[in-house]
């Protein structure tokens, strides 16, 4: 009985820290570009030493391919990307009204090729359906994150924000406490970001391979010991969606590169 | 495999030019396990060339500890107008080819 008043001060304590994490005033917000070395951001810049290009080639390829029981490729409906395509990526997750739920671009794309194309579902992480997303998301790159001003969409962003503050994990910390508080600071061997999705499907040295921001999510929900959500998660969209709302205005990268 | 090659369109004669070169392989060591924990056989690139009308003017030997994707930036000297051949050989033997012409004047 005597802990009492002192845990209650302590959970006190707690929430007025977690009261106290105040978003990223605009002036201030960084893209994990800018937090890297010289080197990589070089590495990132020019198209001919960004290993994700090859993904980016391997999707235009795909693009022409006509496929399924359709037999119609990407171009045969969309034709060329660059026009069709352009600043597509930079206002996904976008609300869907047959499902009744927002979509994001590789879960478009899926669509596409299921319904339209009538061919077999790429799986989510596929080699294929990253690069058909990063040659999508490469139309953007230079384009500010445009997210629809759809009210459709606003209880899941909500939702989205409330997840993005909400510690989980058997470390309990929420992505607030690394990507707002301590953004900048080192984390072990790295400069903690502030969580911006700009660079996606992107290209992480890590990884030695083209990654997509839900494998990025649940690494960092898996660093926190949580258990992550699946793979097209609706709970990972509506992360995408506060994100993508965090970072209105910031360039697309695609394909960026991390460390 | 794709590549990425960068060569100048065109050069002065006796001009320094930068080379580069990126080939898509996975550069796999062997060490790895995949999700069934069965191993994932090793397979890497072990030599790299470029030569310029025949003639190898720079060569690389690759090791495992090398990154996937392996980029290589060389510099030559613009002597001629010609194209320039890029070879990278796996261990077991497969040869995989890019060329690139530069306009020397
Ligand atoms: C048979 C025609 C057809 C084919 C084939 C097709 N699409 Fe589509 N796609 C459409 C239509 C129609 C829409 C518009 C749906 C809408 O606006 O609601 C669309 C929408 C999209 C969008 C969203 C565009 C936006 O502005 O939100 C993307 C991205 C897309 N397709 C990618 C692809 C890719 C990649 C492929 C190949 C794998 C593909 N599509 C194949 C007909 C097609
Ligand atoms: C313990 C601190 C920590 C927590 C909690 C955390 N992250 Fe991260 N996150 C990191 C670090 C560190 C990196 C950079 C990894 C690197 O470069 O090695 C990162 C990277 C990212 C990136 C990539 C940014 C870019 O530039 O591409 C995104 C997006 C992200 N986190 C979102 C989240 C979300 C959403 C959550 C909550 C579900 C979360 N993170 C929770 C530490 C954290």
């Amino acid at each position: 009985m005597r802990g009492r008043p002192w845990a209650l001060l302590l959970l006190a304590a707690v929430l007025a820290a977690a009261a106290a994490a105040a978003d990223i005033p605009e002036a201030d917000r960084r893209s994990g570009y800018e937090l890297m070395s010289p080197e990589l951001r070089a590495m990132q810049d020019d198209e001919l030493s960004n290993p994700g290009m090859f993904s980016v080639l391997d999707g235009e390829r795909l693009w022409q391919e006509p496929g399924g029981a359709a037999g119609t490729a990407c171009a045969g409906c969309h034709g060329d990307a660059e026009e069709s395509m352009r600043g597509v990526a930079a206002r996904y997750p976008a609300f869907d009204a047959a499902l009744g739920r927002p979509i994001d671009l590789a879960g478009r794309i899926s669509q596409c090729r299921t319904e339209r194309q009538e061919a077999e579902p790429l799986p989510r992480e596929s080699e294929a359906l990253l690069a058909l997303s990063a040659f999508v998301a490469h139309q953007s790159r230079g384009l500010p994150i445009d997210p629809p001003d759809d009210p459709r969409l606003q209880p899941f962003r909500a939702r989205g924000a409330e997840l993005y503050q909400t510690p989980i994990g058997q470390l309990d910390l929420a992505c607030a406490s690394c990507h707002d508080d301590n953004w900048g600071r080192r984390l072990g061997g790295s400069t903690i970001p502030q969580a911006h999705p700009t660079g996606y499907p992107l290209y992480r040295l890590e990884w030695q391979a083209l990654g997509s921001l839900q494998r990025r999510l649940r690494n960092c929900m898996i660093g926190v010991r949580a258990t992550p959500f699946d793979f097209g998660a609706p709970e990972l969209i509506e992360l995408e969606l506060h994100l993508m709302a965090r970072a209105a205005g910031m360039a697309m990268e695609t394909p960026a590169i991390r460390p | 495999m794709r590549t990425l090659i960068n060569v100048p369109k065109t050069a002065n004669k006796g001009e320094i030019v930068e080379i580069r070169a990126m080939i898509a392989h996975p550069m796999e060591t062997g060490y790895r396990t995949g999700e069934n924990g069965v191993p994932i056989p090793r397979r890497i690139i072990h030599r790299f060339t470029c030569s310029f009308a025949g003639r190898e003017i720079f060569a690389a030997d690759l090791f495992p500890a090398m990154s996937a994707n392996p980029f290589l930036a060389f510099t030559t000297i613009a002597t001629q107008s010609g194209s320039f051949t890029f070879t990278w050989t796996d261990e077991d033997g497969t040869t995989q080819s890019a060329a690139a012409e530069i306009t020397v004047t």
